[in-house]
Parts: structure tokens; C-alpha cells; sequence
């Protein structure tokens, strides 16, 4: 049965408040939190973007067969020349492939509910730290275009799996070097641990919570989903440690792949 | 000796300010053991509202250094040296000095639609642990209110408030959604008429909440992503048009037999 | 000539704890106009505090189980004293005012087939609590508060009960209070009130109770002309904090001593092995060394002294105090620290392990704690027909706390949560039944009112005179040390002259400031009724020349059989106030018909 007219009863609105009118009476380092937000934030994105347009080169160490997760799946003609074997190609596109794999990622990211609260409260302030008043004098949260659009983050969410499918394809296949042969390097390791976090990010992720088994109303009919949902909640508690763990991994990722491939540093052979 | 300095706002309906009080520190208290003090030795005509003093009613909430808090559950021997500032919660017209005028909750409690059981069987409901413990934690909820004052949807935006339930009662329809019992789909009318969509999970609800209710991750972005079940999600929507048609069509051709 | 609003009820309930809020439900289901008034915000009564469970004789866990047992129990903890008519239909529908929860809402804790699980709880035979986790009083009150708003009931929040009006025939025509937010009057016109004002505690220095506790239903029936019984039964705990003061009156668990935990006065002695009386002896240890082989196995010792029946542990520290060798703060220490690894204390005590690091930064793995006996509830309260709730005076009701009977001379745990649903609905039914049968509200007597009005208001005519809050802490040191855990007939009688002085002092408050929220009026109106219950707790304990369950005579120890068939009966002419003289008049208890007496037979 659908819950048509709930009593919605007259809310008297107005009266005056108590307490100064100040923007808050916090007396501790409430700005910390924010300003390092906006800080990593910041620089990941700056990092990313010159990844994207400008390092269209030193994305693939060819001899240790590491590849970059900014540009994996590697479509397109640089790929071709950057002798990446691993991906399917995409021979019309002319530019980094980065530009079209960074969209899911970052959609994920965007409309994570984690990072939601994150830049609300650090970009726009709305509101900056508990208890200090909202940098906007309208508000419309999410109802309005375009954050309504945080409601598709079930769909990014899909879209994030097939890409830790495709970087745990790129890990594995780090493992098996151009001319034969099973190997490791720290290369490998690093990429085993890029698509590690991203599969604890992605796993830990509401959408996830809910669609694994939050949605049903009696667990003990749906054994399963119920000891999925068991499964993915300690994990979702962690979401916010993932979010951060996993986007700081990526960018080191193709920090040292860039390094590798670019000889300035070399990657050390274990086996 | 007096050492320590309260600064307490006081005033009503016609303004305020903050006022300091010095009093003698003594070990082992909580805000509220000071305010009591205060009203027994200086200001006995201070209002402030109390029950319990052991952190299960959630009466005596108000904003300590400018931090929702639990009066009886904040000790003085936490809070950093200098004068402590005692405030009135925030998002609430005040009635007078540390009293506020919560009657908003009590409205939002009223428009929440009953649980609506199936009719009880002979011997009682019967009902497995793994789905109570859900609703449990949400049953857990003293009143206290914070969540709500805190809550910048209302703090800072007034008008929001004839249509917005808050994170006290989001907690609430997610109970009601995940009661194991329950015959009511109230989605709808949480997202369309409860203001679901203009919380943002900024999660301030749960920073201050006393009983330590994961109210953002357990209760309002499950009723968020059930939101997207009843109403955002193309595919959900797709299967519903179908599924509702063949539901119709096996209702009419019930209809159609004499 | 005030200003007052004015409302028109066929049922008010004044108080919404558990039973308030039961009694409304069932008035309203009647079709009735019902208003529900209470002191503070809805849902923050004292029920909220009850912690263990409700006790419903329900056969979940174990199917022995019947209202026989439980109403056999029931006696037994209220040492006969119970109005077995009462004890009886409490543990007949117990188990169906539990299962009522759960229609409207409730989640308890459940067996593995799906059922509600039960606990096991001291002097009951059978695991028998309803519950969840530790906060049981907490999902009661929430889901009747639920209920009620769904029922749209009108709540009056925040708005204290000064007096009750009767009506020319003697019934009871309303009531007269004031909002506290406000300071304004208001009256009621109602055919039937009922009382759910629940306890008294908040008279005593070490209580917890919250500041509502203030017996202002006792009083008011009291005042109106209804009768008290029992007044001095009240339910002591041995073990309350005492200090520091954000844990004040905050209980001890026993599990703290059947884990370990000593009792030592301030010379570090562990007291108790001197306080063994004789009809204990033999099944309690004669020294620390075999008391302390006793916790890893209970057949390598004889129990610890710690262990004693609540009376006795309680008697020893006030003993202990009463000598000087007490604690700074007036208890003694409670060591559990020195004797058990800081691990083991956390895993068996965890929730008391937590609740004293928060709330008082008290490290109960590494410092003792300062305890001392505490009150914790009233057994006597309001004299009531046992099916109907209804009182001595028509169209007055009560239940839960204030009514009196039930629980005899000393209440089992969880007895008074399902003591709220059970009468609570009673008291509601009770009220509709007289109700349906009568006229329109009564007009109000205006003089009455008017009185009313100003006799609260006279601490604002004065200019200079005494401050409510010295006169509360007086109180309370007094009732605390006088007529406390342990009473003497000397003190008892040093009690009540002392009371009488109180009632002089209180003649003579002055407030000062507007009638806005202002605590300092609200205490000078509350004062009254709690000299009036403490009045009447001294008067009944000097009185019973006994000890019985929760009324415990130094002078006299045991209990009487003469005194176990009467109860002490207090009244008042009615329209009197606090400073009327109290009458108290033993009248013999109801006799239980044969065929429960033999219950007993059965047992022995």
C-alpha cells in the first residue's frame, strides 16, 4: 500500500532564535577539515587534468607491461604508438584516451555520497563544519537540476565495476612480461594495489549497500542478499578511508608508471 | 574561589546576549551539575530544561563553545581552559535563555503515518532477530533534538522547514521502511513531501547525535537509494510499467468474468 | 482577577509516562475527548529510564511459565503486603499488553523461532523480561508516544497540575495547573482524571529519579481527599553513585559484586564480614580468603558478605557512614579496580565500564567507586479498586507509580513496566465506563480556580523570604538521612518536626523574575506536594513498627505478622493542602480467595 496523504499539518514558522547572531561560536579548529579537503581535492584534480591533456606520453612501460589506470582501457591511436598490446583500440580517436575513461571514474566519484559531503562542505559551503551557518542564504539540496542528477550514482556505480574488471585484467597481465614468463616488480604490486582499493571503494559504496541487500525489508526471506549486505557493511563504514585511500593510490599509480616508463627511476624486480 | 567563567546566553523572545557567571570549579561535574549550581546559588530564575541527568531522555540539549551537546553529557573537565559558552540550541525559536520552543519535532511527528501491520496472529508476530536489529538501532533515538538543530537545511533556511522532516525523522520512515511488519510504502511521500532530496548528506546529524546513530549511512541514504527504486531509476521505472500492466491486465480479465 | 484558558475533556490523564500514555490510548479508542498533560516535553518521563525489561509471564523461553508463577512471585517479592487482586490481573495480562506493543510498533528481542525473548531477572522464577538490550522503558514510551500521536490525542506539554476541582457532589470535575513555557493558567473541565504522575524520589538527596519525581499526583489525590496507602514501602538501592556529581544517584549493577567487587569503608577495611546477622551465617563467608574462592566456584566457599540480601548490604554502609568511616562525598567505596585485571572489568561490565568513563571520566578499572544506598521507587502511592483503577473519589483514576498496592512492600524488576501497560489500560477503561454514564462536563467553580491561581502565585507578593532551592536540599538531607534506607523510630520522629519546619519555610519563598520558564516559581510549586509525600513516607515508617521489603525499622528487624495484615492508610479532609494534618488509620489488607492462597500451599 502506497502512502498517499500522510496529516500534513501547519509548521508555524519564524520567531526569533536564541543565541548571538554570529556565523557560529565553535572555538575549535573546525577549518581544518575543510581546507585539507579542498587541498587534496585541488591537487588531484590539477594532477589529473595534466595527466589527461598533457602526459599523453610515459603512460605505458612497455617491458614491464605496466599501464596506467588514467588511460586504461587504452583507446585510441596514442596507444598505438606508445606500443600498449593489451587494450582494444579505438582508431578514430585522436586524443588522450584519458578524456573519455576519466568521465565514469569521475562520475563515480562525483556522485559518491561521501564525496558528496565532501565538497558541500569544502567547496561550497553549505554547510562548511556543524554548527557554523550556511554560506548561502537560498538552498534547494538535491531537488533541483542539476544536483537531482546525484540520483543516478547507482548507474556510475555499474560503469566503476567494469573498470576494476578492466584494471584487474591490467594488474594481472603486469604479471606476465613481453616475451614470456611470470614476474613481479613493484610495478606489479602497485597496480594489484590500485585495483585493490578501487574494488574496496566501489564495494563499500551505498549504492552497493543497497542494491546487495539494504533494499529488502525482511532479511531472514533473502538469506543471500542478506549475508551480502553482511558482507558489504563493515566495508561501507570504511567508505569515506577507501574514497580517500583509493584516490590518492590512483594518482601515485601513474605517478610511478610515468616515472618508470619515463627511465627516471627503475622498476625493481622481485622475481 | 570563583575560577571558572560560564557565559551564558540569556534572554526571550524580545533578544538576548551572553552573560557571564563565576563560579567556583569542582571535580567531577557535567555542564548541567553547573547550571544547577548557578540556579541554586545565583540565577534562580535561569531556564533551562533537564530530566534524567543520565543521558536517556535528551531534554537538556543546548549548544556548548558552540557545539550541539548534551548538557548532562558533556564534562567540564573536557572542555578547553577559559570561559564556557552556553547557548540555546540554534534552529529553534527560542522561548527563554537555554529553553527552546521544539514544537516543530512534535509537528513532523505527527504527519509520519502509522505502522500498519498485517492483523496479529494467535500467539503474537513473529519476527527474526536480523530483522529487527535495523529498526533497533533507530529505536534507539532520545529526542534529543540535535540532530535536527544542527541540521543546516533549517538552521540556516527557515522557510524549508514547513516541508522538510528532518534527520530525527528520517530515521523514523526508515524504520517504518525497513520494519519487517510493515504494510506501507511511504517513498513517495518521503521524497515529494518530506524534503528528503534537500538533505545533502553533509552528516552533521550524525556527528552530533548521543546515541551514536549512523543516521546519514543506516537510515536517510537507504531512503535516499530507495527514492531512486521508487522514482529515479529508469530501469526500476521500466520494470514497474511493465509489471504494473500485467498486474492490470490480470485484474481486468478477473473483472471481465461473470 | 487572572486571566486562565480554559478546556473542556471528558478524560484528562495528567502524566504521560507509560501508564499515562496507556490510559489515553484505551479512552480514545473508546471514542472519548482525551487530553494528556505532563510536566515536560512528551516522551521524556522517567519510564524512559527503565532498563531491564518488562515482566510478562509469556512461556517464550521457558513454556512453564504462567501468570500462577509470576503472580506467586509478585507476592513473595512484595512480602504479602500486595493487593493480590492487583497482582493477579497484572500477571494475567502482562503478556497480552506486551504483545499489544509490538502491533503498534515495538521491536523487541527475539528467540530463534521469532518470539519475543525473555531474561532472567532477580526474584523471578523464570526468564521473564521482556526486552530490548538495555533499554526496554525506552521502546515502551516510544511506541505508546507513536501510538498516541497516530490517535491524534491531545497533548499538553510542559503544563504543571496544581489541584484537582470536585464538584458539588464529591466527584472530580477537573483540574487547574499552569504552562511552564509560558507561566499562564490553564483549568479543565473533565468527567474522569486519571493520575499517572508516577514517584517521589526527587525528595530524597541520593535518587534516580529525575526532577519530575516530585509525588505531585500523590498529593494532589491526597489534597482532594483520596487515600494513601503504604507510603513508607519505597524501594532503596544499596549501591548508587554518590559522587562525582555528574553520576549521582546512577546505579551500581550487583553484577559489579558477583564479579568481584568489595565493599570498603575510608580505614580500607572490606566492612561486610562484620555485618553477617545470624539467620545468614551459615551460608556466608567467615573470611576474605574463602569469600574470594567463592567467585571462580561457588562450592569451594561460602557466598561473599557482599552478597547479601539489598536490605542488609544497604544497612552495613549506612552503619559504616553513620560511624565516620564513610567516603569523602558520604558513601563508601565500592572496589572492583584493585581486584579484578582492568580486561576482565571491561568484558563483564561493560555498559557500567562505559556509562561512568563518559559521563564522569570515572575509570572504574583503576579507582573504586563512591557508593551509597539510593532511592529508587515507590511501592505505596494512590488507593485503588483493583479493576478499575478508580480511586476513593469518583471520576478520580490512577496508575503506574502513584497507585498504590500493586507491588506490596517491595517491587520485583520488571514488574513496574508491565505494572504501566496492564493498569494503565485498566485505569482508561475504568474512566471510560464512568464516563459514558455521565452529563456534560461541570462548569467550573471560579472561586475555586481563582484561589488555586493565587495561593501559587504568593512567592511573587514576597518581597524577601526563603530561596526553593535551599529548601529542596534541606529536604532532601533530611529525608535522606532521616527517613532513608534504614529508619529508627527517633529519627522518624526528629522527621517530621523537621518536616514541619520545612512547611513554614515554604509558607514563606519569595521568586523573583517573570513566570517565562522560570525554575526557581516551578520548584516553590512543586515544594508543596513533595513536603506532603515525605510527610506521609515518615508517618507510615513510624507506623510500622516492622521491617518489611522495602521499609526497613532499625529498632525493629524483623518482620510482624500483625503488620504484614494491615496497611497504613493516609488521608486528609479533602479541599486541605500541604499543611493540613495527615491521618493515618491501619486498615487489614484484602484477603485473597482460597483458591489462590493455595498457590502458596502448593509451592512449599
Amino acid at each position: 500500500m502506497a502512502v498517499d496523504d500522510a496529516t500534513i499539518t501547519e509548521v508555524q514558522l519564524g520567531g526569533r532564535r536564541g543565541g548571538p547572531d554570529v556565523a557560529t561560536l565553535r572555538t575549535d579548529k573546525w577549518w581544518k577539515l575543510p581546507v585539507t579537503t579542498v587541498a587534496v581535492l585541488s591537487a588531484f584534480i590539477v594532477y589529473a587534468t595534466w595527466a589527461a591533456f598533457f602526459g599523453t606520453s610515459n603512460f605505458f612501460y612497455a617491458a614491464h607491461n605496466l599501464l596506467s589506470p588514467f588511460y586504461s582501457p587504452c583507446l585510441g591511436n596514442i596507444c598505438k604508438t606508445q606500443g600498449v598490446t593489451t587494450s582494444p583500440f579505438l582508431g578514430w580517436w585522436q586524443l588522450s584516451p584519458a578524456l573519455i575513461i576519466l568521465v565514469f571514474p569521475l562520475g563515480f566519484r562525483m556522485t559518491c555520497y561521501y564525496y558528496r559531503k565532501a565538497y558541500y562542505r569544502s567547496f561550497w559551503r553549505s554547510p562548511v563544519a556543524c554548527a557554523v551557518q550556511d554560506a548561502h542564504s537560498t538552498y534547494s539540496g538535491e531537488t533541483r537540476a542539476p544536483l537531482i542528477l546525484q540520483n543516478i550514482h547507482r548507474y556510475f556505480f555499474y560503469f566503476g565495476l567494469v573498470f576494476n574488471v578492466l584494471l584487474t585484467i591490467d594488474a594481472v597481465q603486469a604479471f606476465i612480461w613481453p616475451g614470456g614468463g611470470v614476474h613481479m616488480s613493484i610495478g606489479t604490486l602497485v597496480l594489484c594495489l590500485n585495483a585493490s582499493l578501487l574494488w574496496l571503494y566501489s564495494l563499500s559504496c551505498h549504492a552497493c549497500r543497497h542494491l546487495c541487500g539494504g533494499q529488502v525489508r525482511n532479511f531472514s526471506k533473502h538469506p543471500i542478499r542478506h549475508k551480502l549486505w553482511k558482507f558489504v557493511t563493515p566495508l561501507n563504514a570504511k567508505h569515506m578511508q577507501f574514497a580517500w585511500m583509493s584516490l590518492v593510490v590512483v594518482a601515485m599509480t601513474d605517478v610511478y608508471v610515468r616515472l618508470v616508463a619515463s627511465g627516471t627511476i627503475t622498476d625493481f624486480k622481485i622475481f | 574561589m570563583a575560577d571558572l567563567t560560564m557565559r551564558i546566553w540569556r534572554g526571550d523572545q524580545d533578544g538576548g546576549e551572553l552573560v557571564d557567571y563565576e563560579i567556583e570549579s569542582q571535580e567531577g561535574e557535567v555542564v548541567l551539575d553547573v547550571i544547577h549550581r548557578l540556579q541554586a546559588t545565583q540565577i534562580p530564575d535561569l531556564a533551562c530544561r533537564w530530566n534524567c541527568k543520565a543521558g536517556k531522555c535528551g531534554s537538556c540539549s543546548a549548544e556548548i563553545n558552540g557545539m550541539p551537546r548534551l548538557m548532562c553529557m558533556t564534562r567540564m573537565d573536557q572542555l578547553p581552559d577559559g570561559p564556557i559558552t552556553v547557548t540555546p540550541m540554534r534552529a529553534f525559536p527560542i522561548i527563554r535563555d537555554l529553553v527552546t520552543d521544539v514544537s516543530f519535532n512534535f509537528e513532523m511527528a505527527k504527519r509520519v503515518p502509522a505502522f500498519n501491520p498485517p492483523p496479529m496472529p494467535e500467539g503474537g508476530y513473529r519476527m527474526q532477530q536480523i530483522d529487527v536489529e535495523r529498526g533497533q538501532e533507530f529505536r534507539k533515538c532520545i529526542e534529543c533534538f540535535m540532530c535536527q538543530n544542527v541540521c543546516h537545511v533549517i538552521r540556516d533556511h527557515e522557510e524549508n522547514k514547513a516541508n522538510y522532516a528532518g534527520p530525527r525523522f528520517f530515521i523514523r520512515y526508515a524504520e517504518l521502511e525497513m520494519h519487517p511488519l510493515d504494510t506501507n510504502d511511504r517513498r513517495e511521500l518521503v521524497r515529494e513531501k518530506m524534503g528528503l532530496g534537500l538533505c545533502n548528506i553533509t552528516k552533521c546529524c550524525t556527528e552530533v547525535c548521543p546515541e551514536h546513530i549512523k543516521i546519514t549511512d543506516n537510515a536517510i541514504i537507504p531512503l535516499k537509494e530507495r527514492a531512486v527504486d521508487a522514482h529515479y531509476d529508469p530501469v526500476a521505472w521500466l520494470g514497474r510499467k511493465i509489471t504494473r500492466r500485467t498486474k492490470r491486465s490480470a485484474a481486468e480479465a478477473a473483472a471481465d468474468r461473470p | 482577577m487572572a486571566d486562565y484558558e480554559h478546556h473542556s475533556y471528558d478524560v484528562i490523564i495528567i502524566g504521560a509516562g507509560g501508564a499515562g500514555l496507556r490510559a489515553a490510548i484505551e479512552a480514545k479508542q473508546r471514542g472519548l475527548r482525551v487530553a494528556l498533560i505532563c510536566k515536560s516535553l512528551l516522551g521524556k518521563a522517567h519510564t524512559v529510564m527503565a532498563e531491564g525489561g518488562v515482566a510478562a509471564a509469556m512461556g517464550n523461553v521457558y513454556p512453564e511459565d504462567n501468570w500462577q508463577v509470576h503472580f506467586r512471585d509478585t507476592m513473595r517479592g512484595g512480602k504479602m503486603l500486595n493487593n493480590w487482586r492487583m497482582a493477579q490481573l497484572h500477571a494475567q495480562e502482562a503478556p497480552d499488553r506486551v504483545l499489544e506493543l509490538e502491533e503498534w510498533g515495538a521491536l523487541f528481542d527475539r528467540t530463534k523461532d521469532g518470539k519475543i525473548t525473555q531474561r532472567d531477572f532477580g526474584g523471578h522464577r523464570y526468564a521473564r523480561l521482556a526486552h530490548v538490550g538495555d533499554r526496554t522503558g525506552l521502546e515502551l514510551i516510544r511506541t505508546l508516544q507513536q501510538k498516541a500521536v497516530s490517535m491524534d490525542i491531545d497533548v499538553f506539554m510542559e503544563c504543571k497540575i496544581l489541584r484537582l476541582l470536585r464538584d458539588d457532589n464529591g466527584a472530580v470535575s477537573g483540574a487547574v495547573g499552569y504552562w511552564r513555557p509560558t507561566g499562564e493558567f490553564i483549568t479543565f473541565s473533565a468527567k474522569a482524571v486519571i493520575l499517572a504522575t508516577g514517584g517521589v524520589g526527587k525528595s530524597w538527596k541520593y535518587t534516580s529519579n529525575s526532577w519530575e519525581g516530585t509525588g505531585d499526583g500523590h498529593a494532589i489525590a491526597l489534597w482532594a481527599g483520596a487515600e494513601l496507602i503504604d507510603m513508607e514501602c519505597i524501594q532503596f538501592h544499596p549501591t548508587g553513585m554518590v559522587w562525582p556529581l555528574s553520576v549521582r544517584g546512577i546505579l551500581v549493577t550487583e553484577g559489579v559484586r558477583g564479579d568481584g567487587g568489595v565493599l570498603r569503608n575510608s580505614e580500607g577495611k572490606r566492612f561486610m564480614f562484620d555485618y553477617v546477622a545470624d539467620m545468614f551465617r551459615a551460608e556466608t563467608a567467615e573470611s576474605e580468603e574463602e569469600a574470594d574462592k567463592w567467585y571462580d566456584d561457588h562450592t569451594a566457599g561460602r557466598r561473599p558478605p557482599e552478597l547479601l540480601p539489598r536490605d542488609e548490604v544497604a544497612r552495613s554502609i549506612n552503619t559504616e557512614v553513620k560511624a565516620g568511616r564513610g567516603s569523602p562525598h558520604g558513601g563508601v567505596f565500592l572496589d572492583i579496580a584493585s581486584r579484578r585485571s582492568a580486561e576482565f572489568i571491561r568484558r563483564r561490565l561493560p555498559s557500567m565500564y562505559h556509562q561512568f568513563m563518559e559521563l564522569a571520566g570515572v575509570d572504574i578499572t583503576a579507582t573504586p567507586m563512591e557508593v551509597g544506598p539510593t532511592c529508587h521507587y515507590i511501592m505505596g502511592g494512590v488507593r485503588v479498586e483493583a479493576d478499575t483503577a478508580a480511586t476513593g473519589i469518583p471520576g478520580l483514576f490512577a496508575a503506574g507509580e502513584v497507585a498504590g498496592g500493586m507491588h506490596g512492600s517491595n517491587r520485583l524488576g520488571g514488574n513496574s513496566l508491565s505494572d504501566l501497560i496492564v493498569f494503565g489500560r485498566r485505569a482508561g477503561m475504568g474512566a471510560a465506563d464512568y464516563v459514558e454514564g455521565r452529563a456534560d462536563a461541570q462548569t467550573l467553580d471560579v472561586a475555586q480556580v481563582q484561589s488555586i491561581i493565587d495561593e501559587s502565585l504568593e512567592p511573587y507578593t514576597r518581597e524577601t523570604g526563603e530561596n526553593p532551592y535551599d529548601i529542596q536540599r534541606d529536604l532532601q538531607e533530611l529525608m535522606q538521612s532521616n527517613v532513608g534506607i534504614i529508619r529508627t523510630g527517633s529519627e522518624l520522629d526528629e522527621a517530621l518536626v523537621q518536616l514541619e519546619a520545612l512547611k513554614v519555610r515554604v509558607d514563606n519563598i519569595s521568586v523573583k523574575g517573570g513566570r517565562v520558564y522560570n525554575p526557581a516559581w516551578n520548584l516553590a510549586t512543586d515544594l508543596p506536594a513533595m513536603l506532603t509525600v515525605s510527610t506521609c513516607a515518615a508517618l507510615g515508617a513510624q507506623a510500622r513498627k516492622e521491617s518489611r521489603g522495602g521499609h526497613t525499622r532499625e529498632d525493629f528487624p524483623k518482620a510482624d505478622p500483625e503488620f504484614g495484615k494491615v496497611n497504613m492508610v493516609l488521608s486528609q479532609p479533602t479541599g486541605s493542602g500541604m499543611n493540613a494534618d495527615v491521618k493515618l488509620d491501619p486498615q487489614p489488607i484484602l484477603t485473597m480467595p482460597d483458591e489462590l492462597k493455595a498457590l502458596f500451599e502448593e509451592a512449599k
